[in-house]
């Protein structure tokens, strides 16, 4: 347990010293910042708590943002060590190859908590100094609003090194990472609406879509965070009524997307010749 | 003599290429071994063998009496490695960079500063490995690999890009660690200066094992002849006749210098008959085969034996070694 944690504090003092913490947590901050401030001027008309709709906007713009920073963080984290020359050194320590996977694992995801939790943090106590009367119900949505993100974060970052560990170069994980960015956060979705409107709810039923959802991680925070009470609100309120999906299981669903690309990169890392 | 490294019949391919075959040796506590071959001749991958980093084709490898890809990964607590080139990442500074080395040993962050001073760096310790010139990183690798006494060192040219003077401190850390007892192994192929430094010598070839031995070994072996010179005082120059009527091989390199390329069985009745008989000598050199001579003779024994073998497989690692 050591050795990970060894691992995951170099790790973080990495990223506090490349400015990835700074640039990461600055950046989440001005959106969610800009969104809570732009974004609240209707919310008296539609009489949704003013936190609900920043939860609303935040979270759609998690699932472009949180995915692209955990490819980027995570994608060289194999590949990068092994061109520089770093694994090599590394490697001839008394370290397990699955101990420095999990200790990027550790590092990677507290420099994406930490962001995240500071980043979306600042928004919601500028608004709740600022609008004051926020329910106990909106409190715990934004909770699990960031709880998810960072789950989703964790999917992409554990993604990431199952792409790093596969490929020879940095360059060609990079672009893979790019691509499963796009499949993920773009493709995906629109080609499940094109079927959704072709198909006109004859083949695809509410347990088919159910299991489509859960197959693409975004798709199962999206449910999470959009279902509740501030679902009412978004777009995604009628989907969720259709895909009974029970929170529990969706968090499930990120918890498996984390943990099986993240056995699969260690599998592959542990068998690979240096 | 306890053996802390044992090879026994060691291959190791990658696709067609036959990095190594058929590799057998053992080193023992407080030996400084020097593997030495050309470039691509086999050297790093036997070294990542040791590590465990790549698996052999065939054979076994034992290190510390674990085999190191699939053993305890505990056993590397006691071993030390410098890589033939040395990255670290440069944001840390030199004191990060060791302590965290150190806590992956659990060696605890007391040795760092001691370490540090040790290899010079002591000055350069709370800059980032970035300013470092290659001299000092490579500097902080020797200093990551002595974390924590470890028993076994293998070093990948460890002193390329040393200069003179870190050299000599270099090798003057080598002796203190053997006299602990570690078994020290480094690569290399700058031959002369292991010379006098290394307690046996083994020598590579396009991945086979050529020759295996203390120096004075393998110059039994090779039966390279040790050069003798005389020089004559100044008023002993009709001397010169003398000395060359004795023995057809003594030829003059001027009118009071004279040569010979003597056999090593013959040296000593050589070195007799020339200072015999009150000829008047004013200098005598007796230059025994050089590493390099050495070297190459091995080398060349070996080309000839496997010629017309394996040649494919040889002539790419050799465009790989140039």
């Amino acid at each position: 347990m050591s050795t990970i944690l060894v691992i995951a504090e170099k790790e973080i003092r990495e990223g506090l010293r490349n400015r990835w913490v700074l640039a990461t947590t600055l950046l989440l901050a001005t959106l969610a910042l800009s969104l809570t401030f732009l974004g609240s001027a209707p919310t008296g008309n539609v009489g949704a708590s003013a936190l609900d709709v920043v939860i609303v906007s935040l979270s759609s713009l998690s699932v472009f943002l949180v995915p692209l920073i955990a490819l980027l963080i995570s994608h060289d984290a194999v590949v990068g060590e092994m061109e520089r020359g770093t694994m090599l050194l590394l490697l001839s320590y008394p370290v397990a190859r699955w101990q420095v996977v999990a200790g990027k694992f550790v590092g990677h995801l507290a420099i994406l908590a930490f962001s995240t939790l500071v980043g979306y943090g600042i928004a919601a106590v500028a608004l709740a100094f600022t609008g004051g009367d926020i329910g106990r119900e909106s409190w715990a949505a934004f909770a699990s609003l960031i709880g998810s993100s960072v789950l989703l974060g964790a999917v992409f970052v554990a993604i990431g090194y199952l792409v790093s560990a596969l490929v020879g170069e940095r360059g060609t994980a990079g672009g893979i990472a790019v691509g499963i960015w796009l499949v993920f956060v773009l493709v995906y979705d629109m080609a499940l609406l094109g079927l959704l409107v072709v198909d006109q709810g004859r083949t695809v039923t509410g347990g088919m879509l159910n299991v489509l959802l859960l197959l693409n991680p975004t798709d199962a925070y999206r449910l999470i965070n959009l279902g509740g009470s501030a679902g009412a609100i978004s777009g995604m309120g009628g989907v969720a009524d259709i895909a009974t999906l029970a929170p529990a299981v969706l968090l499930a669903a990120l918890v498996a997307w984390a943990a099986i690309p993240l056995a699969a990169a260690i599998f592959v890392f542990s068998r690979r010749e240096l | 003599m306890t053996a802390t490294i044992e090879l026994s019949g060691v291959s190791k391919s990658f696709g067609p290429i036959h990095a190594v075959r058929d590799v057998s040796f053992s080193l023992g506590e407080g030996e400084i071994v020097a593997l030495v071959g050309h470039n691509g001749a086999g050297k790093t991958t036997l070294i990542k063998l040791m590590l465990g980093l790549i698996r052999p084709t065939a054979g076994t490898v034992r290190v510390l009496g674990e085999d190191p890809a699939t053993g305890a990964a505990a056993v590397r607590t006691r071993l030390g490695y410098l890589p033939e080139n040395v990255s670290f990442n440069p944001a840390l500074t030199g004191t990060e960079t060791l302590a965290f080395y150190s806590a992956l040993k659990r060696a605890g962050r007391g040795q760092v500063g001691g370490l540090l001073e040790r290899v010079g760096l002591a000055g350069a310790a709370d800059r980032r490995v970035r300013t470092y010139s290659k001299g000092m990183r490579q500097r902080l690798g020797l200093a990551q690999a002595l974390i924590g006494q470890p028993r076994v060192l293998l070093l990948d040219e460890p002193t390329t890009g040393l200069d003179p003077a870190s050299r000599r401190d270099f090798y003057s850390f080598l002796d203190e660690l053997r006299a602990a007892g570690a078994t020290i192994l480094l690569s290399s192929h700058a031959l002369s200066e292991l010379e006098g430094r290394a307690d046996r010598v083994i020598i590579v070839g396009r991945g086979v094992k050529v020759a295996d031995g203390t120096l004075d070994e393998l110059r039994g072996i090779a039966r390279l002849p040790t050069r003798i010179r005389v020089r004559l005082a100044p008023d002993g120059k009709d001397h010169a006749e003398r000395i060359a009527s004795r023995d057809a091989g003594w030829r003059p390199v001027n009118g009071r210098t004279l040569e010979i390329n003597a056999a090593p069985e013959d040296k000593v009745a050589l070195l007799r008959s020339a200072v015999a008989d009150g000829i008047p000598i004013a200098d005598l050199d007796v230059t025994p085969p050089t590493l390099d001579e050495l070297y190459a003779h091995f080398q060349d024994t070996e080309g000839q034996d496997t010629e017309g073998q394996d040649t494919e497989g040889q002539d790419t690692e050799r465009e790989a070694g140039r």
